[in-house]
């Protein structure tokens, strides 16, 4: 109790909960599953559809660009260097600077985030086109198939493990990163936490349970994504962690 | 010229100019950031570094690098900055543990890749030439690893003073308090502040690639610097 004391007023804004909530106590059990529907849940869910959309659209731009450079390489390099730069931008100062554009909306908060996806997505792609061979390519011609059937069963195929990679760490991520849009907007789980962090003294609870959702849809995003490559490309799971 | 673009236009003239007036103002925020910055990275280099050097000289424990550099993404910057601040309290310490540890995460990876991936046969003649281990660490291992394990500080540097605004939030103090802000700020302030802190990041990441390819050993300069932020194959 001494330490209660010497932890100054607590201001109860956290609501009328528990003994535990008032006092501030390492973890509220009482409090998470009473903010479940009316905070948590929802932060979740608005986390998780941040980031589908972003990865989603990525992806959908990253991919088409990927073949563009892998027929054209002369476009690679410079791509690489700007993406290189792009991934240097904060992430809270490209929020902001987008804001005149696009102002306070989920708009914005996409957009930034499909800029960092595609930072992340383009070279894996590109580097998983270039992974096969010039035996296996070679090979492939050698066989008669046409450029777009070496493209569709030679090199897509064995570029699929890099392209699950990059998505991996595309995924985690932009899951990261889309904390950082409650500094915008009141959506996704890092709003809880900015909301703790507003109060004069932040609350614990709320930091940690969100946090921990964040940290959890990250790692299971991963672990998906390990599934579906063991699922599509099983032989490229041998070996590699 | 549409309204909604004159608009823009005219938020970005007043956001260079709060950068006009204020240079001296500015300068001291964004000097407050690369101290927290500095000291995070000093942290982070301390005890990632020699851990991931270590690791890789004895080709153990890639299972670890490859946690760290999980860790290192999907730990949200957030997370981690208001979780130490319920256990260190509001200010620098706090943050700069925060930002110590995610700094660590690309130090950690790349220097144990770095040093991992390094050519066993170059290595193995070193050892034929009656080399010791710390001699094979220090004249074979580490330079031919330093564009590798410097890219790795230097995505841990960019990826601390990119991040060193948010600790703003926890009284971190830079240019990220102008960020938070708006209402002493204005869109003007705010985004004036967002911009510098760009530069800061780009000036930061073109003078650490500078370094880099300055220390580089000439024989290994091929290896691309840039363009290899990420690590490919997770």
């Amino acid at each position: 109790m001494s330490v209660l004391a010497a932890g100054g007023p607590v201001i109860p804004t956290f609501g009328k909960g528990s003994s535990c909530v008032t006092g501030d106590h390492t973890f509220c059990w009482d409090w998470v599953r009473g903010h479940w529907h009316d905070t948590l849940g929802p932060a979740l869910v608005q986390h998780i559809e941040l980031t589908a959309i972003a990865v989603a659209i990525g992806f959908a731009i990253a991919f088409p660009l990927a073949l563009l450079a892998h027929r054209f390489q002369r476009l690679e390099q410079p791509f690489g260097i700007f993406s290189a730069l792009l991934y240097t931008i904060p992430s809270l100062a490209l929020f902001q600077f987008l804001v005149p554009f696009t102002g306070l909306t989920v708009t914005t908060v996409e957009v930034a985030l499909v800029a960092y996806t595609l930072v992340i997505l383009f070279p894996n792609i590109t580097a998983g086109l270039h992974s096969p061979p010039e035996e296996v390519l070679e090979a492939a011609r050698g066989m008669g198939l046409t450029r777009l059937q070496v493209l569709m069963r030679v090199e897509l195929p064995l570029a699929t493990p890099a392209i699950i990679g990059g998505l991996r760490i595309a995924v985690v991520s932009t899951v990261a990163i889309a904390t950082i849009a409650a500094f915008l907007l009141p959506k996704g789980l890092g709003y809880p936490i900015f909301l703790a962090l507003k109060e004069p003294t932040p609350f614990k609870t709320e930091i940690y349970s969100a946090g921990a959702l964040a940290v959890a849809l990250a790692l299971s995003c991963d672990a998906a994504l390990v599934g579906l490559r063991r699922l599509v490309v099983p032989w490229a799971s041998k070996g590699v962690a | 010229m549409t309204v909604a673009d004159a608009a823009n236009l005219h938020t970005f003239v007043d956001a260079l100019q709060f950068i006009v007036d204020r240079p001296g103002f500015l300068a001291t925020k964004a000097l407050e950031q690369l101290a927290l910055s500095g000291a995070a990275l000093a942290i982070a280099l301390a005890v990632a570094l020699p851990l991931g050097v270590a690791l890789g000289h004895l080709h153990r424990g890639s299972s670890v690098a490859i946690a760290a550099s999980i860790i290192g993404r999907g730990l949200p910057s957030l997370v981690l900055i208001a979780a130490f601040l319920t256990v260190l309290g509001i200010g620098f310490v706090n943050n700069m543990v925060a930002l110590a540890v995610l700094g660590s995460g690309p130090i950690l990876t790349n220097s144990f890749d770095a040093v991992d991936r390094v050519d066993r046969d170059a290595v193995e003649a070193a050892r034929g030439m009656g080399m010791t281990d710390p001699q094979i660490l220090r004249r074979v291992e580490l330079p031919l690893a330093l564009p590798l394990l410097f890219t790795g500080i230097r995505v841990a540097a960019v990826t601390i003073v990119a991040t060193a605004p948010i600790a703003a939030i926890a009284g971190g103090g830079g240019l990220g308090d102008i960020i938070v802000n708006q209402a002493s700020y204005r869109l003007s302030g705010v985004l004036g502040a967002s911009l510098c802190v760009m530069l800061l990041s780009a000036v930061v990441f073109a003078a650490l690639t500078g370094v880099q390819i300055a220390m580089t050993p000439r024989g290994v300069r091929r290896t691309r610097v840039i363009g290899e932020p990420q690590r490919r194959e997770l």
